[in-house]
């Protein structure tokens, strides 16, 4: 599987590289040290926002540097920071109702229905749904339809409206798995158990037998199916 | 995408599947693991270590590029620094931006203190943003602590500190219980109840998780909440250096901008450590599933200060990273996939061990169906095995791997390859330092008002880690310290900053006879004008 040498223009400048990389190992190849829009380098953190077009095509599309392999002749130019909005509030005192939004994400209901955030999502998420169901006070919807959000902020880069998603949706998530998700009464009453020190005498009693006995009970312990 | 040969393979896979799937493979006997640990697993190789020569844990075994930097160049030798003129003047000083150093610094605010954190990429560039598969915590009616307490210390080979493993398994509920608080959302049933699945080498489901993203899930409103309390994050900034007092009391920090290369002093009264791992240090040529910013930083920083190394000759080889193809070669492969019911199979369509062993066991195994039995499948970095990933939705029903596994899908669909259908290729890929600085169940070190948070420490979980351990080890001793940090903060009178204790290992290493331009700690790895 010899790889071939295929042009690419990386902010701009040409170089050679094998089509086999991605846009981010493309910019190592050529001689970048990366500090900036490098993070993870596995589609998780939304550190290598990037912006390209293929020669010959007037389309603009946007992806993750780290898992977007090269193309012949395509022009790159790199996002490293895009400066969201980011509103503070105290998760102690907020409730999930309609108004948050409004107070904290106003600009969400200038939302024109463009869809130019869900066609850039490198994520596959449609984001102006999600923006709908935040407009609605539907935090958990708006939770499940952003779970998989890396904040690169290619979505709101591409947003006529100034919204910021990724802050809109955080806040949703949070708002859901403090408030909406119902309680895990097993983990309260467990938390309970350990502070009124139910668990020390078994914890302990296991930590002072001789290494042989643990042994023992190690390699003997059932495991649940 | 997958080459001729790797097609007939799958042929063969397939056509024992539904055999594989109603069997069990037995599980190893404590010899067989031993036996086979030995053999086959990276850290009992003779190559690959050195002995440290100088500082408090001279005589110690340390992977050679760890060595490497630990006796390296100090990056303020030869540098003009006033020390009595702080640019940033705090109680705390949280250095690191992932999961420990986030929890330390929003407990060391939530008890009053003055607290800033450094991190040299952004906020959240850390492993745990990566960490797919849960978060473990003995909350379920038929678990306990001790039970916990006995999976993980047999996991890691009775060598954890038992006063830090028994602090992490008794801490467990009540970190997961935090971040539930703060809005981490947890996959939960309809009336309320944890959906918790097996890791290798547990014996109750208690692995917690938000689908397989649930380090990025953690790290995000761990970040979030940073922001919400303001707390100052100096960010693109490494510390290439401790600060101790005369009295040997931590003081603070020097500072490198990452992209000016400005310097600056950070003074503060007390200092949590939480750099992070090393797998970008590529230990014996493993790829690593690990942030671009794994490199050790602390260990070196620590080192010199004059805080032991504990297990540091134990690293992690995560048995399923992705050996195909090469774009994410490396890569992390959940074990929430072998908990979800996938096999490891061999080129021949064998399911060859049992696929939820511990993963220093698994490793070996996969290396040695590879290298020694000859079963292992072709590919353009060298040999892998099968994960057959398409009988997870055959055992629950279509649609769980999607909803339970979506990141990994996404991971692979970006090359066309569909793991619902086909089964994908796997290799153990380095994964996590077990290793690291030595600290006390409060997460103090040997340097009064030095503490530890995280992967730099070392003893927590012995000489091997069990699977969604380490999240809970970042939420567990990354608050422990920030408050210790903060309460510790007052009272603190601060003599005069000083560098003495950096010239001194200096001379230490000198006299050693070590003569390095190895400038230490390393802050990235250099890929600049190489092949990944």
């Amino acid at each position: 599987m010899a790889d071939r040498m295929i042009t690419v223009y990386l902010m701009g400048k040409e170089y050679q590289v094998p089509d086999s990389l991605t846009i981010m190992g493309a910019l190592e190849y050529a001689g970048y040290e990366l500090v900036r829009g490098c993070g993870c380098r596995n589609g998780f953190c939304g550190a290598c926002a990037t912006i390209y077009r293929v020669k010959g095509s007037t389309s603009l599309k946007m992806c993750l540097a780290c898992s977007t392999k090269v193309e012949e002749n395509m022009y790159v130019a790199t996002l490293p920071y895009f400066p969201l909005v980011k509103q503070v509030y105290d998760i102690e005192t907020i409730r999930p109702d309609e108004r948050i939004m409004m107070q904290l994400y106003p600009e969400i209901y200038s939302c024109i229905g463009c869809n130019a955030c869900t066609k850039a999502c490198p994520q596959g998420i449609n984001v102006m749904q999600y923006i709908a169901y935040a407009q609605r006070g539907e935090y958990k919807k708006c939770a499940e339809e952003s779970f998989d959000c890396v904040m690169c902020g290619i979505c709101s880069a591409r947003c006529p409206a100034g919204i910021s998603h990724p802050q809109v949706a955080l806040l949703a998530r949070r708002l859901n798995g403090k408030y909406i998700a119902p309680e895990a009464r097993h983990l309260t009453e467990r938390v309970d158990e350990i502070e009124n020190g139910a668990f020390d005498a078994m914890i302990e009693g296991i930590m002072l037998k001789p290494l042989s006995e643990i042994k023992e009970l190690y390699n003997h312990r059932d495991i649940e199916q | 995408m997958y080459s001729e040969e790797m097609l007939q393979s799958i042929r063969r896979v397939e056509a024992a599947r539904a055999a594989n799937m109603v069997s069990e493979p037995r599980r190893m006997t404590a010899a067989e693991k031993e036996a086979l640990l030995k053999e086959f697993h990276p850290d009992y190789r003779d190559t690959g270590f050195g002995v440290l020569r100088a500082g408090i844990s001279a005589g110690d075994k340390v992977p050679t590029e760890l060595l490497e930097l630990l006796e390296g160049r100090s990056r303020v030798a030869g540098l003009d620094l006033d020390l009595n003129s702080p640019d940033y003047d705090v109680d705390v000083l949280v250095i690191g931006g992932g999961g420990a150093g986030s929890s330390a610094a929003i407990e060391a605010h939530e008890a009053g203190a003055s607290v800033m954190m450094v991190t040299k990429l952004r906020l959240g560039d850390a492993n745990t943003m990566m960490a797919e598969g849960g978060i473990q915590a003995a909350d379920k009616a038929n678990d306990s602590p001790a039970q916990h307490y006995l999976d993980a210390f047999g996991g890691g080979h009775y060598a954890a500190v038992p006063e830090l493993l028994k602090k992490l398994v008794m801490d467990g509920p009540g970190a997961i219980r935090w971040l539930n608080g703060l809005g981490v959302e947890f996959d939960k049933d309809d009336d309320g109840a944890m959906v918790t699945t097996h890791g290798g080498g547990t014996s109750r489901k208690r692995m917690h998780a938000a689908a397989d993203y649930s380090g990025a899930e953690i790290m995000r409103t761990l970040r979030d909440e940073v922001w919400n309390r303001q707390i100052p994050v100096v960010d693109f900034t490494a510390a290439i250096e401790l600060l101790l007092d005369k009295n040997g009391h931590a003081a603070g920090a020097v500072l490198l901008n990452m992209e000016t290369g400005e310097h600056k002093i950070a003074r503060a009264k007390t200092v949590v450590l939480a750099t992070g791992g090393a797998g970008r240090l590529h230990y014996q040529g493993f790829p690593t599933s690990n942030h671009y910013g794994a490199t050790a930083d602390g260990l070196a920083l620590g080192y010199r200060a004059g805080v032991p190394l504990l297990y540091a000759d134990t690293l992690q080889y995560h048995p399923t990273g992705a050996a195909f193809p090469l774009q994410i070669y490396g890569a992390l492969v959940t074990e929430k996939v072998r908990s979800m019911g996938a096999m490891l199979v061999n080129a021949r369509g064998e399911a060859f061990m049992h696929p939820l062993e511990t993963r220093d066991v698994s490793a070996a195994s996969i290396i040695r169906e590879c290298r020694e039995r000859g079963n292992g499948v072709e590919t353009p970095e060298g040999s892998a095995v099968w994960l057959d990933t398409p009988m997870i939705d055959m055992l629950h029903g279509e649609g769980m791997l999607e909803k339970r596994l979506p990141g990994m899908l996404r991971m692979f669909l970006k090359y066309d390859i569909d793991m619902r259908k086909v089964p994908i290729l796997v290799y153990p890929t380095l994964h996590y330092q077990n290793g690291g600085l030595r600290i006390d169940a409060r997460g103090e070190t040997a340097v009064k008002g030095l503490f530890v948070a995280g992967e730099a420490v070392g003893g927590i979980h012995g000489r091997n880690r069990l699977m969604g351990n380490s999240l809970l080890d970042i939420i567990v001793f990354g608050r422990t310290a920030g408050k210790s940090a903060a309460s510790d903060s007052r009272g603190v009178e601060l003599a005069e900053p000083s560098l003495e204790h950096v010239r001194k290992y200096m001379d230490e290493l000198a006299a050693a006879g070590v003569r390095s331009e190895v400038e230490s700690p390393k802050l990235l790895p250099h890929y600049a004008n190489k092949r990944p």
